[in-house]
Order: C-alpha cells, then sequence, then structure tokens
C-alpha cells in the first residue's frame, strides 16, 4: 500500500474521509523581525481541490507555502490541522510523512542524473554505504509515470530534458513520495503556450487521482481555467477566497493590488507615418524565411505564435546576434548590417531578452550599476574615469521614472522582486536612447501590478517616438497592448492583424490556425 | 552508438589507443610487461590522490592543499615508525589516519566558512606547508627500517628469458583504491548523494541530506587517501623530502580534469580518471624514450587539456544549437 499512494487515496475517496478537509489552517501569524509577513490569515483545502493562490510579490504567498510545508514555524497562537490532526510546530519531516510536496520554482532537481534517479532520490536517506538498486528505481519511475499517464525515457539525465519534461519529473518525484498535496510555485513561468495547456492538462489529471493542488500563479487565463478556488493575498493579509468562476482579469488585480487598472485598447486603427524599420525578405536556415514587415515611430508591433516559430530567433537577428542568410534590414531609410549586437546598440535597437536572470542583469551588483550598463562610455569623463555623481543621478532619474520599488538605488539586483527587476532592465535599454526597443516576453514571473506598470511605460515611450516589438506568448498581453499583430508560426509570418477589428478569441484562433497551415503548408 | 560518441571517455579512449599505437611503433621499449608496470608503479601515488580528487570534483568542490597533507603523513609516519619501530600496517594506518585528521579540518573550514573551497585549501596549503618546515626544519628522511626498505611485490612474473616482472604493492594498492571508488560512486548511496551534492547543492539540503556529513567525507576521504597514497609513495622512493609533493597538485587535477570530470561539479567517473591517469604517465614516460626534451611532456599535456576541455565545450554549445532549430515550413 505504502507504495502506492493513488489507490490509498482511490479509497480514501470512496469512503467517508471524501468530506474531510485536508488541511485546515487558523489565525496563522509570522512575523520577520519587524515585518509581519502573514496575519492572521486563515487558509484550507479541501481534498481533491485545485486551490490557487495569488498575489503581488512580498504579498505573503511564500511564507504561507513555507509554513504548510513546516519550513517556517509560525507563532504559537497560529494552529494547523492536517487530516483532522492539530499539529503543533509541524517540521518539515512531518509535512512530507503527511503527504505534502511542495514543487519549486526551480524544480529541484539533480540535472546530472538519471531520470529513475531523481525521482527516487529521496530513498538514498536510508544509508550511505548500503547499494543502490537500480532495476526498482526505474520501474518506481515508469509505474509513477504511467498512473499519470506521462512517458520520459527514466534513463535520461535530466540535463537533456525540456524544460516542460523537467516539470514532470518534479511531478512525478513528488508522486513518488505518496504525495497527498502537491503545491506548486509559479510552475508555468518558463513555459510557453502548448507546454503550460499540457501541463494544465496534467494537473487535471492528478485532481482526477485525488491529488490535492496549490497553484501559484500570475496568468489570468490559467487560474480561471484549472481552479476551483482562489486566494488572494496582500501585504501578509487574507483579502479573501474567491470561487474561480466569479473572477476576472480587472478584478483580480484590483484584490491583489488594490488599485484599479485600465486596459488601453486601441478601438481605432492609428495611422503611422515615419517608417523606423523596414524587412525585406530575410531568411535564415532552420530558423526562419521570407520575413518582411516595418515598423513605425511610436507604434507597438506585436509578434506572436506558439512556441518554436522563430520570433525570438527573428529579434536575434534584428539584434546583431543571428545573423540572416538572406534579405535586408532597412533602419530609418538606410540599409544595416550588423556584425553584432555592439553595431545593433550603436545604431539604436535595443533588446530585452527573455531571461533576465541570466542575459539581461548582473544579480549581485546594485540597481544602479545595472541601469547604466549600457551607457557607461557616455559617463566617462575626459581621463576615462567613470563620473559618479553622474552614475547616480541618471540611475536615480530612471528609478523615479520607471517606478522601480526600492529603498536604495545601491542594493544588489537580486535584492528586488521579478517585476521591478524586469524594470531595472528595461530602464538599461531606455537609457541607451534606442530608437527601437524589442521586448521578448517581458512579464513572464511578473505579478499584475508589475506588469501593468511594464505597459504604461511602453506606452509612454511610443509617444516619444521609440518604436516597440513586442513578442510574446501571452495572447492577452499582445492584444492589449500592441497596435498591429504580426502571427508567426513555422518560421513564417502567417497573418497580420489589427486588435482594433478583432476580439481575443478571434485573434486565439487565428493563432492556433496559423499553426496547423503551417504545418500543412 | 550515439550514446557512446556523447561519453568522454570514449574520446579519451581514442587518443590512449593512437598514443600507444604511435609509441609502440616509435620505441620498441615502450610496449615491454617491465615499462608498463614499472611507470604505473611510479604513478600509482598521483592516481591514488586523483580518485580522492574524483570525489571533491564531482562533489563541486576543490582541494588544494592535499599535496601538504600528503607530506604532513609521510613525515608523522616516517618519524613514529623509525622511532618507535611498528610494520608495513602501521605505516598505512599512521599515514591515512593524519591525512584523514586534516581533510577533517578542510571540511569544517568549508563547511562552516561557507567559503569558496578553493580559498580556504590554499589557505590551509600555506598553513600546513608552514607547520611542516617548522616542524621538520626542512630535513630529509632516509634512514628507514629494514622491513620498510626490502621490496613489497604482491607477485613476481617471469618470462621464458628468466626477466622477472614484479606486482609491486603500491601498483597493487592503485588498482584497488580505483576499484573500490568506482564501485562506491557508482553503486551506494553516499557516492550517488555526492552526485547529488555537486549537481544541485540546494536542492540537496532541501532534501535533508546531511550536507556537514557529505563535506565531511569528502575531504576527509581526499585527506585520508593523500596520506594513505604518501605511504605508498615512501615504500617506492625510500626517502621523505619536503618538497617533493608539493607543486604536484595540478598534475592530479590535470589528470582528473582529462578523465571528464568537470570542475562545475555534477561528472566524473573513475574509469574516465584512471585513463586520465594513463594519459599523462603515458605522455611522460613517451619524452622520455623518445628523447625529447622535458619541457615538452608540460607542452603536450597543456596542449591535451586545450583540446579535450574544447572538444567538451563545442558539444556542449552543439546541443544549445540543437534547441534553437525550427523546421521552417
Amino acid at each position: 500500500m505504502k507504495n502506492d499512494p493513488l489507490s490509498l487515496i482511490y479509497t480514501q475517496r470512496r469512503g467517508v474521509m471524501q468530506q474531510e478537509k485536508f488541511l485546515e489552517m487558523k489565525n496563522i501569524n509570522k512575523r520577520y523581525g519587524g515585518v509581519h509577513a502573514l496575519k492572521n490569515v486563515d487558509f484550507s483545502l479541501d481534498r481533491g481541490e485545485v486551490h490557487c493562490l495569488v498575489g503581488e510579490n512580498g504579498s505573503g504567498k511564500s511564507t504561507l507555502i513555507k509554513v504548510i510545508s513546516g519550513v517556517e514555524t509560525p507563532s504559537p497562537d497560529s494552529r494547523i490541522t492536517i487530516k483532522g490532526e492539530i499539529l503543533k510546530g509541524l517540521t518539515p519531516i512531518q509535512s512530507v510523512e503527511k503527504g505534502i510536496q511542495v514543487i519549486y520554482q526551480d524544480l529541484s532537481l539533480f540535472p546530472n542524473l538519471s531520470v529513475s534517479e531523481n525521482v527516487s532520490i529521496s530513498d538514498y536517506h536510508a544509508g550511505n554505504l548500503r547499494f543502490i538498486k537500480r532495476k526498482d528505481m526505474k520501474k518506481k519511475a515508469l509505474e509513477t509515470m504511467r498512473k499519470i499517464d506521462v512517458s520520459i525515457d527514466p534513463d535520461k539525465l535530466v540535463r537533456e530534458l525540456p524544460i516542460a519534461q523537467k516539470q514532470v519529473v518534479a511531478i512525478v518525484r513528488a508522486l513518488a513520495t505518496d504525495a497527498e498535496l502537491l503545491i506548486m510555485d509559479e510552475p508555468t513561468a518558463s513555459l510557453s503556450k502548448h507546454e503550460i495547456d499540457e501541463l494544465l492538462k496534467l494537473i487535471k489529471t492528478l485532481q482526477k487521482n485525488g491529488i490535492t493542488i496549490v497553484f501559484v500563479s500570475h496568468k489570468l487565463d490559467e487560474i480561471t481555467s484549472i481552479s476551483d478556488k482562489v486566494t488572494v493575498l496582500r501585504d501578509g493579509v487574507k483579502i479573501g477566497t474567491y470561487d474561480a468562476a466569479e473572477l476576472d482579469d480587472k478584478k483580480i488585480a484590483y484584490l491583489m493590488t488594490g488599485e484599479e487598472f485600465e486596459n488601453e485598447k486601441g478601438k481605432v486603427k492609428k495611422e503611422f507615418e515615419n517608417k523606423i524599420l523596414e524587412i525585406d525578405g530575410l531568411g535564415r536556415k532552420r530558423n526562419y524565411r521570407d520575413i518582411s514587415f516595418s515598423l513605425h515611430k511610436g507604434e507597438i508591433l506585436g509578434i506572436t505564435g506558439l512556441i518554436g516559430s522563430g520570433r525570438t530567433e527573428l529579434a536575434l537577428t534584428l539584434f546583431g546576434m543571428n545573423r540572416q542568410d538572406s534579405g535586408s534590414i532597412k533602419l530609418n531609410g538606410t540599409e544595416v548590417s550588423f556584425k553584432s549586437n555592439f553595431d545593433a546598440i550603436q545604431a539604436g535597437i535595443a533588446y530585452v531578452p527573455e531571461d533576465r536572470l541570466s542575459e539581461g542583469l548582473i544579480l549581485p551588483q546594485p540597481i544602479s550599476n545595472n541601469i547604466v550598463l549600457g551607457i557607461l562610455d557616455k559617463l566617462v569623463n575626459r581621463a576615462n574615469i567613470l563620473n559618479m555623481s553622474n552614475k547616480e543621478e541618471i540611475a536615480a532619474k530612471w528609478i523615479k521614472n520607471i517606478g522601480v520599488k526600492t529603498s536604495n538605488p545601491e542594493n544588489a539586483v537580486d535584492t528586488l522582486s521579478g517585476g521591478n527587476q524586469q524594470k531595472v532592465v528595461v530602464s538599461k535599454w531606455l537609457a541607451t536612447n534606442p530608437d527601437v526597443l524589442i521586448l521578448d516576453n517581458p512579464t513572464v514571473g511578473v505579478d499584475i501590478a508589475a506588469k501593468h506598470g511594464i505597459y504604461k511605460i511602453m506606452r509612454e515611450f511610443t509617444k516619444k517616438n521609440l518604436g516597440i516589438i513586442l513578442i510574446s506568448d501571452e495572447v492577452a498581453e499582445v492584444y492589449q497592448n500592441s497596435d498591429r499583430i504580426l502571427i508567426m508560426s513555422k518560421g513564417r509570418i502567417v497573418e497580420e492583424v489589427y486588435p482594433c477589428e478583432i476580439t481575443e478569441k478571434e485573434l486565439n484562433e487565428k493563432i492556433l490556425r496559423g499553426d496547423i497551415n503551417g504545418q500543412t503548408a | 552508438m550515439d550514446k557512446l560518441l556523447k561519453k568522454n571517455e570514449f574520446y579519451l579512449g581514442l587518443i590512449l589507443f593512437a598514443l600507444i599505437l604511435f609509441l609502440s611503433v616509435s620505441s620498441d621499449q615502450f610496449l615491454t610487461p617491465g615499462n608498463l608496470l614499472e611507470l604505473f608503479t611510479s604513478y600509482s601515488f598521483l592516481g591514488i590522490m586523483s580518485a580522492g580528487m574524483l570525489i571533491v570534483l564531482i562533489s563541486g568542490g576543490l582541494d588544494l592543499s592535499f599535496t601538504a597533507i600528503a607530506t604532513i603523513s609521510q613525515y608523522a609516519m616516517a618519524t613514529i615508525i623509525i622511532n618507535h619501530g611498528g610494520n608495513i600496517f602501521t605505516a598505512f594506518l599512521i599515514g591515512s589516519s593524519v591525512g584523514l585528521g586534516l581533510g577533517l579540518v578542510n571540511a569544517l573550514l568549508i563547511h562552516f566558512i561557507k567559503a569558496h573551497p578553493m580559498i580556504i585549501t590554499i589557505a590551509t596549503l600555506n598553513v600546513f606547508n608552514g607547520l611542516l618546515m617548522f616542524f621538520s626544519k626542512g630535513k630529509w628522511i632516509y634512514n628507514f627500517p629494514m622491513w620498510f626498505s626490502e621490496p613489497h611485490d604482491i607477485m613476481i612474473f617471469e618470462n621464458a628469458q628468466g626477466d622477472i616482472f614484479p606486482i609491486t604493492l603500491p601498483l597493487f594498492l592503485f588498482i584497488v583504491v580505483f576499484i573500490i571508488v568506482g564501485i562506491f560512486l557508482k553503486h551506494t548511496m553516499l557516492g550517488r548523494k555526492i552526485y547529488a551534492f555537486g549537481g544541485n547543492r540546494e536542492a540537496t539540503r532541501r532534501l535533508g541530506f546531511n550536507t556537514l556529513g557529505l563535506t565531511l567525507f569528502i575531504y576527509g576521504f581526499m585527506g585520508l587517501l593523500a596520506g594513505f597514497g604518501s605511504v605508498s609513495q615512501a615504500l617506492i622512493i625510500q626517502t621523505v623530502a619536503p618538497n617533493a609533493i608539493v607543486g604536484k597538485e595540478l598534475d592530479v587535477i590535470a589528470a582528473v580534469v582529462l578523465g571528464g570530470a568537470s570542475l562545475a561539479g555534477g561528472t566524473g567517473t573513475i574509469l574516465g580518471t584512471f585513463m586520465g591517469v594513463a594519459l599523462v604517465a603515458i605522455i611522460s614516460n613517451a619524452v622520455i624514450l623518445l628523447g625529447i626534451p622535458s619541457y615538452w611532456y608540460q607542452i603536450f599535456l597543456g596542449a591535451i587539456i586545450v583540446v579535450s576541455v574544447s572538444v567538451t565545450a563545442l558539444n556542449h554549445r552543439k546541443n544549445l544549437k540543437k534547441e534553437a532549430e525550427i523546421d521552417v515550413a
């Protein structure tokens, strides 16, 4: 029985225990020094429900998860009941024994070990000089995968898997340790649209198997499509628990932040006159082909399409990092040929990469240093020495204009939340005073308030004649913010649409259709 | 086959094979049992230490102080057996214990200070070395007891011409250590935990594995093997000198890295390490047999490391490129 959590839960579901709450938390308080991270929070989970946890960074989501997993101990007046048993001073080991497993955003996998070894790694607690049984580990991995209807080669190294499959391995590992409650911290942050759909399907399967799921996410369509209940936290206080059906984007944003956000989708087709960028017949082997479009001053051009459509590769070409085989790029009327991204930056093109952590920021360095990184050559005096006061002034200006939330610009960037980090990257590039700004999935892992902050920045700068190319997986994001949208599929532009002329649903259908057409073409 | 091509050992094997082929054609002394046995006996000490280094590198750590540990262990062993007597077992016991003790000092510093192991072990290298000079006054030791100086052969082969080929104790121990470490790394839970530790440190901690225990084992075992190997080394050269071993750190690390272990941690196998040691040994032998000036040894070794690292890096880059490919319609 012990090795078979799912059948155990099946039998429990059939019996009276189905009515029982899996987890009940009352009056949870947690202080870190002077910070009141959780204030009198009540939280409960029914068996087999999918419960979404939303809130801005610093709202207390992570602390709540840490309390459930026993990593943090709440103040003594807090009460935690798991499966009907009151637990004083819940420890991490107790939490695991009760069937609670947390899948962190970084997945906690071992890239250098095989899938089956990752799944069975906690068995190594049994000893040190004992021999491992590779056959048993493989069997366990295969059996657990079969139960949730997934299949990954158990002998493959985790390092060799795409991120979506790594996620599945993390889930399989949790299930293999008899998990009954699975807590997933932003599991979709680094997945493409298609992969997210697969994951959501998998979560439904888990739910059918009686697993309770807590799901942290910033993406509204996921929240509403998958969850039964949604709990909103703000500044350590629980705002409320809602049925997912009664919420929409605006309402969640309001509950999370206490502020109203406007969607500024243009109702009329704007006319633009001055072309900044003209792309003609651009092609690159194994990346994209026949790409022709232009970008105007002050325009936001959305580019969307399913993963593998060649969007990022195209963006890298415009940024001088992925030379085209054929076709031409004209910038402000003259043809350009970039040998490297240095040339592109000099010519006035800026690129905010999708992976800000590894490609956009120097994490341990101060915010101010990161902001001025692109314009260091303009900050030196005649002796080629950096002018510090000038640097501070510029950094302070950007922090204020862009709205980076920080007490001190000399703090390291990694002390900031994801949304604020992204604002720093955007500031860095805007500081170079570009003509064209390319944003590649700019709001991945960014909370709703910061997201709208970034949209606002985009709109403000288009008024100053900046041309923006917005690449995104999130259909709503492109739809709400772009003046014009190019749909890409299999390396080609399959359609050009104006958001003011169609609905979001129609756009979604066009993207899917584009993919099918692309495949048959 | 695809899997084979990905393996570092495969390429290393090819290089070794080519080198052996070349040497057996260009020198009639190379591929003789006598030469090979002598060569591997003299490289047994470096080999034993590289087994320890392999574990350290897999765990994502580094140890630069093990040569000083080996020297101290050698001095302690020699001083005690000369002044108080003993036998071959006590000699190995003393060397190993002193090495283990000093290795544990490294482990504690690394675990609790949480600085990079390279910095910590550069510091301890200097401290150990300084203390050694203080206590030994830099004196060499030759006057080993008779039982220590006589040959220690495990087996002796004889050919038709009456030439004898001994399997010496150091060579035997080298092989035994490699077999034990190989089984340990591949099949025991502790061995696998060390791979996990090197692959994702934070995840190891979250799983609740005892990271202090792991660190103590990793650096303690490195120290133990350095001490153990140093006794084996003393058996071969019958002298103990304060500066005979220190400075060889990079040879050991080079052999292990050549064998496919990554300085970033998480990868490395005993077979690869054996091939790495063999490569280093054979290159040094080739230089002697072919009568090439000895600095060519360093140039060859350096060049091979560059080539081997580039192949790994190229493979990595190729894999990255693959991900970016799109089947354009």
